[in-house]
């Protein structure tokens, strides 16, 4: 297989300036990406699903000459598709909003910064199969409980995506990466089965770390196999680092300006400036993190990505912002756009951490999650999808995590986890041990105070 | 009346269908993969149109075309298979993708095969009498302005109300199927979604609700939309919501209203049902073919065959006319949801029920218009039965996991106290397990309705129903604060 690398984006720029300039449109920009895709499956020991995929989108905006913006998207990137995409595009622009009409980015050609992303080679899928195989192999002998891995993946990309516009803003990156998932089934006899699991990025297949993924989700899976039901209560509650990006991810409409100006976040246009949060957290967005496996150099718009600080001793300090809502708000946009008639704007990956060394900036100190009783350890949170009411604060989620008791961690049979995210990031107590790097953000272990958990005890 | 769209926008298919003039690059993809040794060969190609609006307020703050053609090749070697997706439908194009899933198995064209192709069969279109669905639907005219209407109503019917939206979606699909089993069969599909959502403000106190409805193949569908039974409906739920309390945690009698309830027998049991399942381990189900798994109140049914509903289809994505499946019978497990995979890794046999999102998926076993069947009493008894207990009149979303655990959040929900319907309140989600809740279910009313929705999983979103009559559970764990 080839890795795709089949936009040029010269070719593109001349094909759609002659076909805008006969349809009469003179400002355009666009968005393209393609990829190169194979994935593997296994199922005990056998291949269960093998896949391969060449994609690629574009999509289009054009400004009439009224100023209004339309967008048309497609995946035909002949020339008659994009003739189509342009002059579909320029018909949506009728429909455009006058209040709230997007811009090309003023920092469309200001520099990138530069990214450690090496490209690699796509490795054969019989290959990967092979990897995937071992690896699950290697799983089930872990416990004699393990009985299946019956979510598992091996997968590869390897894309290209632009953004191009009429003043000549010429946006390119390319990028390979490579992911590993494995979720174990177990069950004893009489027991209820239980699962859990662990994933795996890095820039290419050889460089995924397999045996580590294998060792978390056998450890993770066998930390669950002993349970107990929990009573409903009130609870002091640690939450994992994944957890705790997942909470913080789901109500990040508090620092969107598309959602604050929408009238659908938490947060006004004057709570920039007020405390939000304990004073002791500090969050930013950081897409340029290394740790950000396939960060994006720049967004929807050609703006290139950058640290922002969003709570810093928690006072809310900034929004992620498109052009348009950085206008709206006299400011630059930050990075954190799509591509629309109405556009997007969304977090890319999240530093999460006290907010210095003080004593007044790092909250409770010394805490440890095993010598004191009654702790619930939140491991992972589930269906944040349908229990989060972002526009209303509240949440109430599934999850898998321990109570601790004696020292000792016990797997919970079946919970959920309620709450307000504003009582939460009020409620903080401290943070427990050193910032572990995700897929979604960097943060430690995080305690809060006085969650309802219900329980099936 | 009819719309005068425009080409750009509507659909500038013409000439360019996916119909008889296809067989022959086809044949030649199919007859290459079965000399390489493939058991079987499928390709399905793709065409599709969409328009997405949204209203906010006063003001049409997006409107999002899009249109694009793919092809997904699917190759058998016994029980195993490989998949390609491609956007390049030129002749070369599908060589090169069947290569690639070939070598997924270890053939190649140049490997000497034993697997005949006679050829296709006459081509089963199931779009001929569509053709003109696309033109027939409302124009950017007509339905922005239906849904500039929505969001005016929720502002005239309303309270409180700090953000208002309307959005609808139209999609259009033509698909053509064509496997070295001599199948070739082409459909259109026309999907059409409306949904009104408002976000209630007052103080601290805030509720965001929402409604969407959606048919398939009835162009005319927006047109006949009730706008404004929509948002008295949604103004009243979020009346009523605005200052809920936070619900009590614990385990509760539940009655479940009816339509988008049925969501809860999907999620937890229907996807339990799908031969995927059976062959990940995952379903409880598996070897309970006759056996009761439910109350003898319940009867379910999954099927693709009611008129205009979202889930009903001519034909499935691997050339399948749809059935009518009843799947538990008075609370014995009857039958598994099946697609051609599953039929040949599970001996389930196939049940028109292979369905995928678009061609970058494989077809799996997937539900189409699922519910629980009516039972012979009125809501209200159901209600009376409870001395105190919950009643959810409207669910928001939810998921089952790997071990069959599901949770759902409850969006409108209301004491029951002595039989009667009590105070509204808030934050309750239903907590359970498939194979403890459904032999809880005693009671099933007889109003019976469906309700549109999306379901997404191994090959990727489609549109599904989803229904129910009014049910109680006798008990469930209801999380909350």
């Amino acid at each position: 297989m080839t890795s795709s690398t089949n936009l040029q984006a010269s070719d593109l720029a001349g094909q759609l300036q002659a076909l805008a300039t006969q349809l009469g449109v003179s400002r355009w920009d666009l968005g393209a990406s393609c990829s190169t895709d194979t994935s593997v499956q296994v199922d005990r020991g056998e291949a269960k699903q093998l896949k391969g995929a060449q994609r690629s989108s574009i999509t289009v905006r054009a400004w009439n000459s009224d100023g209004l913006v339309g967008i048309t998207s497609t995946s035909d990137l002949s020339s008659a598709g994009l003739a189509r995409a342009l002059a579909g595009a320029g018909e949506a622009s009728r429909y455009g909003n006058p209040d709230d009409t997007p811009g090309f980015s003023p920092l469309a050609t200001a520099p990138l910064a530069q990214l450690e992303q090496p490209i690699s080679e796509p490795r054969g899928i019989l290959e990967l199969l092979g990897t995937l195989k071992l690896a699950e192999a290697e799983l089930l002998s872990c416990h004699p409980a393990i009985s299946t891995v019956p979510y598992n993946g091996l997968a590869q990309r390897n894309s290209q995506r632009l953004y191009l516009n009429s003043e000549g803003a010429c946006r390119e990156q390319q990028l390979s990466t490579a992911s590993l998932y494995l979720y174990a089934l177990a069950e004893e006899a009489g027991r209820k089965p239980r699962s859990s699991g662990a994933v795996r990025l890095a820039y290419g297949a050889e460089q995924l770390d397999v045996a580590g993924c294998v060792e978390e989700a056998a450890e993770r899976t066998i930390k669950h196999l002993d349970y107990a039901p929990i009573t409903t209560g009130r609870y002091t509650c640690v939450f994992s680092p994944e957890a705790f990006l997942d909470l913080i991810g789901a109500f990040s409409g508090l620092f969107n300006a598309r959602a604050v100006l929408d009238g659908v976040s938490l947060s006004q246009r004057d709570s920039l400036g007020s405390q939000l949060a304990v004073p002791f957290l500090s969050i930013h967005d950081n897409g340029l993190h290394p740790g950000n496996i396939g960060a994006a150099s720049f967004d929807g718009e050609g703006t290139p990505v950058a640290r922002l600080p969003l709570l810093e001793g928690g006072i809310l300090r900034h929004f992620l912002h498109s052009e348009a809502t950085a206008r709206a708000f006299g400011v630059a946009p930050t990075g954190h756009a799509g591509l629309g008639a109405k556009v997007s704007v969304g977090p890319h990956w999240f530093e999460i951490g006290p907010a210095g060394s003080s004593d007044e900036q790092t909250g409770a100190r010394g805490l440890d999650r095993f010598s004191q009783e009654g702790i619930v350890w939140i491991d992972s949170l589930s269906a944040l999808h349908a229990g989060v009411k972002a526009s209303q604060g509240s949440f109430s989620l599934p999850f898998d995590g321990w109570l601790i008791q004696g020292g000792e961690a016990r797997s919970i049979e079946a919970a959920t986890v309620a709450g307000d995210i504003r009582a939460v990031l009020k409620g903080l107590v401290g943070f427990e041990g050193e910032a572990k790097v995700t897929p979604d953000g960097v943060c430690p272990l995080v305690w809060v105070d006085g969650l309802s958990i219900t329980g099936n005890a | 009346m009819l719309a005068t769209p425009s080409p750009s926008l509507t659909g500038a298919h013409a000439g360019d269908s996916l119909d008889l003039r296809w067989r022959e690059r086809l044949e030649t993809v199919l007859a290459a993969g079965a000399a390489a040794g493939a058991s079987l060969v499928e390709v399905f190609l793709e065409s599709t149109d969409h328009i997405g609006l949204l209203a906010e307020q006063e003001r049409i703050t997006n409107v999002s075309p899009a249109f694009g053609r793919g092809a997904g090749l699917r190759v058998f070697l016994g029980d195993r298979d490989g998949f390609v997706s491609t956007n390049d439908l030129s002749e070369a194009g599908l060589l090169q993708a069947l290569d690639q899933a070939l070598g997924m198995l270890g053939l190649s064209r140049s490997s000497l095969g034993s697997h005949a192709f006679a050829g296709l069969a006459s081509m089963r279109d199931h779009g001929a009498s569509k053709e003109s669905w696309l033109q027939h639907c409302p124009g950017l005219d007509e339905s922005t302005a239906r849904l500039l209407k929505a969001t005016a109503l929720l502002d005239r019917h309303g309270d409180h109300l700090q953000a208002r939206r309307g959005s609808y979606a139209r999609d259009w699909q033509e698909v053509l199927v064509a496997a070295s089993d001599g199948t070739f069969a082409r459909d259109i599909r026309l999907h059409q979604s409306v949904g009104i959502n408002a976000l209630a403000a007052d103080g601290d106190h805030r509720a965001s609700l929402g409604r969407r409805y959606g048919s398939s193949g009835r162009p005319d569908d927006l047109r006949h939309w009730d706008a404004e039974a929509s948002a008295i409906d949604l103004c009243s739920s979020a009346r009523s919501m605005l200052y809920a309390d936070y619900v009590e945690a614990g385990n509760y009698p539940v009655v479940l209203a009816n339509r988008f309830g049925g969501v809860i027998f999907h999620e937890a049991c229907g996807h339990l049902l799908e031969t995927t399942q059976v062959e990940r381990g995952t379903t409880p189900f598996a070897d309970q073919v006759g056996e009761t798994i439910a109350h003898e109140a319940v009867t379910a049914v999954d099927e693709g065959l009611s008129d205009g509903a979202f889930g009903s289809l001519s034909m499935d994505d691997e050339g399948m006319e749809p059935q009518r499946t009843v799947l538990i019978e008075n609370g014995v497990l009857q039958r598994f949801i099946s697609d051609r995979a599953g039929e040949l890794r599970t001996g389930h046999a196939r049940t028109g029920s292979g369905r995928r999102q678009s061609h970058n998926f494989a077809a799996a076993s997937r539900m189409r218009n699922t519910f629980i069947a009516a039972g012979p009493h009125s809501p209200e008894q159901l209600i009376g039965s409870v001395d105190r207990g919950l009643y959810c009149k409207s669910m928001g979303g939810g998921s089952v996991g790997p071990t069959g655990q599901f949770n759902f959040a409850v969006e409108e929900g209301y004491l029951i106290e002595d039989g009667k319907l009590g105070k509204p309140v808030k934050g309750a989600t239903l907590i359970g397990e498939a194979k403890e809740v459904m032999p809880r279910i005693s009671m099933c009313a007889n109003d019976l309705e469906l309700a549109a929705g999306f379901c997404g999983s191994v090959s990727g979103s489609i549109f599904v129903t989803v229904g129910q009559p009014h049910i109680k559970v006798d008990s469930i764990t209801v999380g909350g604060r």
